[in-house]
């Protein structure tokens, strides 16, 4: 394994020939991404399948079409993305060139996760690729296929200076760490979340950390019960509960809690039949440590609903727990297994005062046919993301920003907001060398009059319309001339 | 931890939700309007006295300024607030997609001194706006404006949101164990570094305001005496203390010839013949900044000025010439009214100098040609850019002011301070029926579902047919 420093020292070097920074390279890389995803789809299929026990289909959908998806949206838009930005003027500056350019940031480090390993590593790869950044890749090493499969094939079709993948553990994740990068973009949790950001500001790095959460899911009691649990069932349970923005756990009136089992219960079935076990879209835990770990979870608590577990598969089936105590184990941790406590409280007042009590999650899910209701709970309460009456939909509309906030995270990403992650916004203000006059009144020596210059091109505020920038701008000339004649 | 206290309260009054009303910021922000109008005079003397400030520099600076941002963040705040929708797919075509404008909670404004007011209350008027609660932290170093800060919020803001700590690095770095929402940095680069570590055990997004040496790169073509004038302005404005001054010239030989007379000829225009009698030429602050500026004095040849004071902390505007890049002025941030020439042979040898060193928070480069203004553009990384001038880009609120790598991370200004102190939520709001369009989603999988996934969900090049 090459020293990182190595590594990096030759993305840096790659990066610096200005190789990446044409509009038309950039679209030759995402191209070729693309072309990858299509012709190495069987690949990334069965590389998936053996980390998480996906099926095709499934791996599909939340894979490779996000990613396309992706793809597609920013070569549309890569040349409206990269434009500078013209903005408003003021009086002072009216006969100025004032934009904003959309710059590189120069070598950033995307760290991917294991629990959506393909897609984690390739959505933010196509923002970092399309600002025009060289991107240092480093899979998760816990989904080793996926991490094998990415480091085998990158290199067969993107730039091999500017964009290598790194492979290792916790060693080399460290010692990549101690290197400078222009960003830092890591998904996982916050215990490492806040290690990357300590080695990040070493070199004052800024850093996108999407991290995880226990995201809350309360369920009013006026709603579509049947239609609620079938959306949250199927938040809950895809992926073998391994998705940072499951919904983590239920709150709702003790009313309605056993309905609610009894709905998750009916859908468990249409959705895997009769034995969950032998369903080919059921996934699996991604290894040993983590099974014991969910497993753990379940000790004291009334199973109202599964609880079956077979180590030797890493099987653990959909589980549902009743009158969960909100100082119980399973209530400390972010899950990220397929058991779902309900807890239950008397009122909206209370879910919304116990959501507060916590840390921000990375995303807030809140069932009603109360619109107000809704409204409520997501302006009382903080979180990443949010989508009501349904979960994890928030996820795939990539004009959303998707990040979280608090422990949960810091900044954001999809679509056009990974462009702007991965972009520096350098303001430029270009001047005339000539037209010294208006200059006068900011040189010394200052004197009442200057002053009151000032004030009027400063703070006069004109939102009337083009007649008023027409008078303005003969102001403009009047007031330069004024000043010429007086200060010059 | 002694400012736990004053964390947690400022903690329950954010969860008491009693900053998020509109017109609780409005009141709030033309109290601070209220304050620069009724405290203009306490204002000028104090940073008189602090550091001797002129005061058409503190008036424009510490007050017109601000008054700028107060007054543009009060017209556009309900703009700024409101829920920004976003377009949709065809998935969700039929709910509500937008982004809320959420505050963080509470947050942590550290401010330096060379400009006491305006870099406390710029943020401060952003935090305010977005719904914050706000610790203010001005500098220890700047002794009156820092007592006028102490007590003026505590007549103009309600205290239960709002507080200043008078603290030294010691106390600072206490302050800095208390978990806050987000923290904004004005200062230098070691001390940025310091704050994001402290920053990163709480996981608290930062933006941090910092320095470098900023390069002004002058053309053969170009007219000497407006360079002259605009380049000695930024450099001599505040005596050299200002972030974004110009830091060093970089020019060719002949150029430098040409520049030195004209430079002479501005700096006796703008402060007369003993710029130390000059009311508009301001002074050093504290001993310990004059003494280390005066030994970079021992750089090049001194061509002007060179002289100091101090008593009175005076240092001339000074020009040297023939400067190295291994002399003492070229080592670190100026910061004072001092302005290295360094000759290069050419603009490629002079991009070269500039991007062998650590990005600066703001490039200038002077030519009557714009393709060699905008060739130094492109070619190089900076926070920001003035062509044909200096400091003047950071006026103009629209423009985003901030550094890149050794000169920070974030911007402010106009509406994009509201947006730092803003966590941009994303809510997708659904429909409870047409459960049927759901069904694609749902196990158990299959090829024909996916197929169909596949048409609702994926994002279309324009122009390619998928028919076939």
């Amino acid at each position: 394994m090459e020293r990182m420093q190595e590594v990096v020292g030759r993305a840096r070097a790659a990066f610096n020939s200005g190789r990446c920074r044409s509009l038309e390279f950039r679209m030759q890389q995402l191209k070729a991404l693309e072309r990858m995803v299509q012709e190495k789809e069987e690949e990334i299929l069965a590389a998936i399948k053996a980390d998480l026990h996906k099926v095709g289909h499934n791996a599909y959908s939340h894979e490779i079409l996000g990613v396309l998806g992706e793809l597609a949206l920013a070569m549309d838009k890569l040349p409206s993305w990269a434009a500078p930005q013209p903005v408003k003027k003021n009086l002072l500056t009216m006969r100025d060139e004032a934009y904003i350019c959309l710059e590189p940031l120069g070598v950033v480090l995307i760290i991917g996760a294991w629990n959506y390993p393909f897609v984690l590593i390739m959505q933010p790869l196509i923002g970092a690729i399309a600002a025009g950044n060289a991107v240092v890749v480093k899979p998760s090493e816990i989904s080793e296929n996926t991490a094998r499969m990415v480091a085998d094939l990158l290199p067969q079709y993107l730039d091999r200076e500017l964009y290598p993948v790194v492979t290792g553990g916790v060693p080399e994740t460290t010692e990549l760490l101690t290197q400078r990068f222009d960003h830092i973009l890591y998904t996982g949790n916050s215990t490492v979340g806040k290690i990357v950001m300590a080695a990040a500001a070493k070199h004052l790095t800024p850093v996108t950390l999407e991290l995880g959460g226990k995201s809350p899911c309360y369920i009013d009691k006026d709603c579509d019960l049947a239609v609620a649990c079938r959306r949250i069932t199927w938040g809950k349970y895809m992926n073998c509960g391994q998705t940072c923005i499951a919904p983590d756990y239920i709150i709702c009136d003790p009313s309605i809690q056993s309905k609610v089992v009894e709905n998750i219960k009916a859908t468990l079935q249409e959705f895997y039949g009769e034995d969950v076990k032998s369903s080919p879209d059921y996934e699996r835990i991604i290894n040993k440590h983590h099974f014991r770990r969910v497993l753990g979870l379940l000790e004291g608590q009334k199973i109202a609903h599964g609880g079956e577990a077979d180590e030797a598969s890493c099987f653990i089936a959909p589980t549902i727990l009743t009158d969960v105590s909100p100082e119980s184990k399973v209530m400390e941790e972010e899950i990220f297994g397929p058991v779902l406590p309900i807890l239950t409280v008397k009122s909206v007042d209370e879910a919304i005062e116990f959501i507060n009590r916590r840390e921000k999650p990375l995303a807030l899910y809140v069932f009603s046919n109360n619109k107000k209701l809704i409204k409520r709970v997501i302006s009382e309460t903080s979180s990443g993301g949010v989508t009501g009456n349904d979960v994890i939909m928030h996820f795939f509309l990539s004009t959303l920003p998707f990040g979280g906030v608090g422990n949960s995270g810091m900044g954001a990403y999809h679509g056009k907001h990974s462009f702007e992650t991965f972009s520096h916004r350098r303001s430029c203000l270009i001047k005339d060398l000539k037209m010294e006059g208006t200059n006068k009144l900011r040189y010394p020596p200052s004197s009442q009059k200057k002053v009151g210059w000032a004030k009027f091109f400063l703070l006069k505020r004109f939102n009337k319309g083009r007649i008023g920038l027409f008078i303005l701008a003969l102001l403009g000339i009047v007031a330069a001339v004024v000043i010429k004649v007086s200060f010059g | 931890n002694p400012y736990a206290g004053l964390v947690s309260h400022l903690r329950a009054a954010w969860l008491s939700g009693k900053t998020r009303p509109m017109e609780y910021r409005v009141a709030q922000l033309e109290a601070l309007g209220r304050f620069l109008d009724e405290k203009k005079q306490d204002i000028l003397e104090a940073t008189a006295s602090d550091m001797g400030k002129p005061s058409f520099e503190a008036y424009f600076t510490e007050i017109l300024l601000c008054k700028n941002e107060l007054n543009n963040t009060l017209n556009n705040l309900s703009h700024w607030m409101k829920d920004e929708h976003v377009d949709k797919n065809l998935v969700t075509q039929l709910d509500s997609a937008f982004i809320r404008k959420d505050p963080y909670g509470v947050v942590l404004i550290i401010a330096p001194w060379n400009y006491p007011i305006h870099l406390f209350l710029v943020p401060l008027i952003g935090a305010i706006a977005a719904g914050n609660c706000v610790v203010v932290k001005p500098s220890e170093t700047t002794k009156n404006s820092e007592r006028l800060i102490a007590e003026m919020l505590t007549c103009y803001l309600d205290n239960d949101c709002f507080a200043v700590v008078t603290a030294g690095v010691q106390e600072t770095t206490r302050l800095l164990e208390n978990k806050f929402d987000y923290i904004f940095f004005t200062g230098t680069t070691s001390v940025g570094r310091i704050v994001m570590t402290a920053a990163a055990k709480h996981l608290t997004p930062v933006t941090l305001e910092l320095g470098g040496k900023n390069p002004c790169y002058v053309s053969d073509t170009c007219d000497v005496q407006n360079v002259a004038r605009r380049v000695a302005w930024g450099r001599f404005f505040n005596a050299g203390q200002t972030c974004i001054a110009p830091d060093y010239v970089l020019c060719s030989v002949e150029m430098q010839e040409k520049l030195m007379p004209a430079l002479r000829e501005a700096i006796t225009e703008f402060f007369g013949s003993n710029p130390q009698e000059s009311p508009d030429f301001g002074r050093i602050m504290g001993d310990k900044q004059f003494r280390r500026i005066r030994a970079l004095l021992c750089s090049g040849r001194v061509a002007i000025g060179g002289q100091t004071d101090e008593k009175e902390r005076y240092i001339a505007p000074t020009v040297l010439a023939d400067v190295l890049p291994s002399d003492p002025a070229m080592q670190e941030e100026i910061f004072g009214p001092i302005l290295p020439i360094v000759v290069v042979a050419n603009m490629d040898e002079a991009i070269d100098f500039i991007n062998a060193r650590p990005r600066p928070l703001a490039i200038y480069a002077f030519s009557c040609d714009s393709k060699g203004v905008n060739q130094v553009l492109e070619r190089t990384s900076s926070g920001g850019f003035c062509g044909n001038d200096t400091l003047m880009h950071v006026t103009l609120t629209s423009l985003p002011f901030g550094g890149i790598g050794n000169s920070g991370l974030g911007k402010y200004h106009g509406k994009f301070t509201f947006d730092t102190f803003t966590h941009h939520r994303g809510c997708l709001h659904r429909n409870m029926g047409l459960e049927a369009l759901n069904a694609l989603r749902y196990p158990p999988y299959s090829q024909q579902k996916l197929g169909l996934l596949t048409a609702t969900f994926e994002i279309k090049r324009k122009g390619m047919c998928t028919l076939l």
